[in-house]
């Protein structure tokens, strides 16, 4: 359905005017209103972005909602926007995320900033994953440094400062190569294109590079992603962030914003520099498995709960990325699901550690014992999270790690046999850190450990009704993500001398994981 | 110049051309009489005034652009003024930065007793300076410009009268600035004594006649590098940068704001004129020095600001470090200077200037009211919390550091994007990268500004009496020139396509 409203920039817009009133809006007369403002302009974006998932059209390939304006004709920059199946489930998610969080958990003082950095936020990730214009996609990936940098710090634990310092810089220093690329790239296509424009998909279609400055190009972007999603050893500024981050921060950071790198990697990366990326696969899925295994033990060593959380995130995202480079039309649809399945069940998780540090004030996995003798349906909800994260099968986990695995292992059987190591590893840490928590005899401490509260249970329904749907049907998803990575990896085999795998499995990889 | 028979005529002056000079000088000298004769102008009327007059002037510049651009551009007395949309663009840029500072002085010179209108006629002397070295086609000329700003700007650093910092800062300028005009003065002799003229438009046309000897060659070479050492000091480029933080330090935060904008601007005028415009026969010879000085100022100026403790020292080190980002673009013009398509390079500078000086001039208004009447109150220390007790003031100075790190949505990275396009269409790819990640060092810098704005404790009690203090003599205007200031920020982060076509024309140089 071609709609004449402008549903894309409405989902950038109403975060941001939401932002606006409630900046003008007097806290101490009035912070209720204020409240309510804000978490109804996030609610209003989720609708949008609701009515966007219900009137995408399913198997058709190419953008859809396309907005296009001539925003700076000098430099040929246009505000660009667009969504395909790649994105779709994204933006879908960060409008759902963000009411979650905000009702989820509450800063506890200075409320009103915090609401104005969280939908000031939401907007610059929104415009991240619908622009269509390298310039105004770098616009969004930089901005969302300056809410999430003040959201840790001014929100975060002991350590929030440091780690919001290192969380920006390190992201900044990605991203200084990703600028130079991205005017580069704009300029060397010039002689092909005819012009200066900063528009995707003219670059995508029309653009050529030499093979030595395509891969430069390539790598220029690939630092700022690889630092974004993080693979493996730029991955260091995370487990700060995520841990000196306030709940909503980790929520947000986690499920959507690490995205924006893997995101980038198949949009950016693939889609400008087929020959390049096909080039550096070896190197890719190498650290993806590194990232993988490596982040499994870590993650295993924690003590501090949402420390290993973190670092189970390192290992998921290994995943993604060992699908992105996969190039199989099955593994990269199952690095595009896993982003979906990771933002819910890991952000689900974080949420949960969040309310139990809520209620104990610790996050030391020694020093939880037993809760689920006193708060069962916390401990049930935190199970089912659990294992979505550890892929049993069933739930959401297990069909994005199932199709990424199989897809991998036509075109990089060995990184796949190493990767399938990992999901072993996913069911140690996280079952052995869920026991130490939640089984035994609840000490003294943990004995008065709070039930989920109502409010809490609404905020995790829908996480939990999202894992389970996925996990029995991902058809749906399935359904509108294919096509359009179908058409991402035959845009890589016309650039290159790569020809995809012809799988049986291939075309129906969606009925046959409907019976979960 | 000068008819050797024996009846003088004098050349033809074009008054219209020169009318926003003449604005401003007028308006200097009104100042001075008419403020001796009267008894003390009520508050802010000097500041309004000065601000009326650069007001006036920046119109009437407009009005010429206009013209030049229907008209084409034009040599003014006897080809020693260059009359073309690059002198106009620094002139609004200059005078707009003469505004926002008065505005902002106001307030700051009646807390500190200082106020008179001495201190707002040296603005408009040197801003007149500034002007006639960004339009000057003669290097002698180029030189009296040199000097008018100068010499106004010795004495404007000194002006703190009860504070030594001030005194100290004034007389460092001083002998290190008379050190860089003679090396200035000794590279324009050495110019003249290979080409024979001190008119730029006459060196360029006995360099395209002649090929130099071996001989004449080094003198020029010689003279080349003198002339760099020279505006290298005023635009406070690496190696050439120690005077800065002390100067800035020490000098009133106000006349700190117009040495960061006006005085940079203009000198940066200046090698526009001189490199770009008068040398590019030589622009083998001298872009890898600008090459080096670029990077140079980039990366020293944004490490040594890491461990600075004063935010004055730290906007001083910053501002080195954007004079690199400056020369990005002017290595970037040096590519095609002389030829018919000019590129990117000096309309990037354009931008990056005004959009520059409009950030720094705001960095040190907050700097200014937040600093105790004795001006000292500027430690990094003593800004813990003050997004609680001034949460305006703290709002649009973190728009301002966020602009200098050049974040998205703001004119900084307006900025900043310009520059390294322009490299990068040159295919200067090393600076370019190396430009970013010093700008990753200096985003380092700024966000420890914010994070003790935002994040410190709220209850430093030092400095906190001392600010509840400054609050209540605040008064609208520098608030209006604070308030301006972000706001153009903002904007040119949001619409910058009108500036960036503007700033596009200012590659026609007027020649003979």
């Amino acid at each position: 359905m071609e709609t004449s409203f402008p549903i894309l920039t409405a989902l950038i817009a109403t975060p941001l005017v939401g932002a606006v009133l409630v900046a003008l809006l007097s806290w101490r007369r009035s912070a209720e209103v204020g409240k309510l403002v804000g978490l109804l302009s996030a609610v209003v974006t989720a609708a949008l972005s609701v009515w966007l998932l219900a009137s995408y059209e399913t198997g058709e390939v190419g953008y859809q909602f396309v907005t296009q304006q001539m925003w700076i004709e000098r430099w040929g920059i246009s505000w660009h926007l667009g969504v395909d199946g790649i994105s779709l489930f994204l933006v879908v998610l960060t409008g759902l995320l963000f009411p979650l969080a905000l009702l989820g958990v509450d800063p506890h003082h200075n409320g009103k900033a915090y609401l104005v950095w969280m939908l000031i936020l939401e907007a610059g990730v929104m415009g991240s994953f619908i622009s269509l214009d390298l310039f105004v996609f770098f616009l969004f990936f930089e901005i969302v440094l300056v809410p999430m940098y003040f959201l840790i710090g001014g929100w975060g634990y002991e350590g929030r400062v440091h780690a919001a310092l290192k969380f920006f810089l390190y992201t900044m220093f990605g991203s200084a190569f990703m600028f130079v690329g991205v005017v580069a790239t704009a300029f060397l296509a010039r002689e092909s294109v005819g012009r200066i424009t900063f528009d995707l998909v003219v670059l995508q279609e029309q653009a050529e590079f030499a093979t030595s400055t395509g891969r430069w190009l390539f790598f220029a972007f690939a630092v700022a992603f690889a630092v974004k999603v993080p693979i493996f050893p730029l991955h260091t500024w995370l487990p700060d962030a995520h841990t000196q981050a306030p709940t909503a921060g980790s929520v947000i950071l986690a499920a959507v914003m690490l995205k924006l790198g893997t995101y980038g990697f198949l949009r950016f990366g693939l889609g400008l520099f087929p020959e390049a990326a096909y080039w550096a696969r070896p190197l890719f899925l190498t650290l993806g498995v590194v990232g993988i295994i490596y982040g499994a033990i870590v993650a295993t060593m924690q003590k501090d709960l949402k420390r290993l959380v973190a670092y189970s995130s390192i290992a998921h995202l290994g995943f993604i990325v060992l699908g992105s480079f996969a190039f199989t039309s099955q593994s990269i649809s199952g690095s595009v699901l896993q982003m979906i399945n990771h933002g819910v069940s890991t952000g689900a998780l974080f949420l949960l550690v969040g309310w139990i540090y809520e209620r104990r004030h610790t996050r030391q996995i020694a020093e939880l014992r037993g809760i689920q003798a006193v708060a069962p349906i916390f401990a049930a909800g935190f199970m089912v999270v659990m294992l979505s994260s550890v892929g049993v099968p069933g739930l959401n986990g297990f069909v994005g790690e199932y199709l990424v695995l199989i897809g991998s292992f036509a075109t990089a059987r060995w990184w796949t046999v190493v990767a399938a190591a990992g999901v072993i590893l996913a069911a140690v840490y996280l079952l052995w850190a869920y026991q130490r928590v939640f089984h035994g005899e609840p000490d003294e401490e943990n004995r008065s450990f709070r039930e989920l509260t109502v409010r809490e249970g609404l905020v995790l329904v829908p996480f939990l009704a999202a894992i389970v749907f996925v996990g029995v049907y991902p058809k749906p998803l399935l359904d509108r993500i294919e096509p359009s990575v179908t058409e991402l990896i035959e845009h890589v085999e016309s650039r290159t001398d790569y020809v995809a795998p012809v799988s049986p499995a291939g075309e129906r990889a969606g009925e046959e994981e409907g019976g979960g | 110049m000068i008819a050797q028979a024996g009846e003088f005529v004098g050349p033809d002056v074009g008054w219209w051309a020169l009318s926003p000079l003449l604005v401003l000088v007028g308006g200097a000298l009104f100042l001075l009489v008419a403020g001796a004769v009267t008894p003390p102008w009520p508050k802010s009327a000097y500041a309004v005034t000065t601000t009326l007059i650069a007001a006036g002037a920046a119109v009437l510049a407009v009005i010429q652009w206009q013209q030049i651009r229907d008209d084409g551009p034009s040599l003014l007395v006897g080809d020693a003024i260059a009359y073309d949309q690059t002198s106009v663009f620094f002139t609004v840029t200059i005078c707009a930065s003469v505004g926002l500072v008065a505005l902002l002085s106001d307030d700051f010179l009646r807390r500190h007793a200082l106020d008179g209108p001495e201190f707002y006629a040296l603005y408009l002397v040197a801003a007149t300076g500034g002007i006639v070295m960004a339009s000057a086609n003669d290097l002698i000329v180029l030189f009296l410009g040199v000097e008018t700003l100068s010499l106004a700007l010795y004495v404007l650093a000194a002006a703190d009268r009860r504070r030594t910092k001030s005194q100290e800062s004034g007389l460092k300028y001083f002998v290190l600035g008379g050190f860089s005009s003679a090396c200035l003065l000794y590279g324009i002799a050495l110019v003249y004594g290979a080409t024979g003229s001190t008119n730029i438009s006459g060196m360029v046309e006995y360099l395209q006649a002649t090929v130099p000897l071996d001989r004449q060659d080094a003198l020029m070479l010689a003279g080349i590098a003198l002339l760099m050492v020279g505006l290298g000091f005023k635009v406070a480029a690496a190696p050439f940068h120690v005077w800065t933080p002390d100067v800035y330090q020490g000098a009133p935060s106000p006349v700190s704001a117009f040495m960061a904008s006006a005085g940079k601007v203009a000198a940066f005028g200046a090698i526009v004129r001189v490199l770009v415009v008068g040398l590019p026969f030589y622009r083998d010879d001298w872009r890898p020095v600008v090459w080096v000085l670029a990077v140079a100022s980039m990366v020293i100026g944004s490490v040594l600001a890491v461990v600075q403790h004063d935010i004055k020292r730290l906007l001083a080190y910053s501002s080195i470090s954007h004079a690199g980002f400056v020369l990005v673009g002017i290595e970037a013009a040096a590519h095609q200077a002389g030829g018919a398509e000019l590129g990117r390079g000096i309309p990037s500078v354009g931008v990056y200037l005004l959009a520059y000086s409009v950030m720094v001039i705001g960095s040190f208004g907050v700097v200014a009211i937040a600093s105790r009447s004795d001006d000292e109150a500027t430690t990094l220390d003593s800004f813990r919390g003050f997004a609680s007790r001034r949460p305006a003031l703290a709002v649009a100075f973190t728009v301002f550091l966020l602009a200098q790190a050049g974040v998205p949505f703001t004119s900084g990275f307006i900025a900043k994007f310009g520059v390294i396009q322009a490299a990068v269409e040159e295919r200067s790819y090393a600076i370019a990268v190396i430009a970013m990640v010093a700008s990753v060092i200096a985003a380092f810098l700024y966000l420890r500004i914010i994070v003790s704005m935002w994040m410190g404790d709220a209850d430093a009690d030092v400095g906190d009496v001392a600010l509840a203090g400054a609050g209540r003599s605040r008064t609208w205007s520098g608030s209006m020139a604070i308030g301006l200031a972000a706001l153009f920020t903002i904007a040119i982060g949001v619409v910058p396509g009108w500036l960036l076509e503007a700033a596009d024309s200012i590659t026609g140089y007027a020649s003979r």
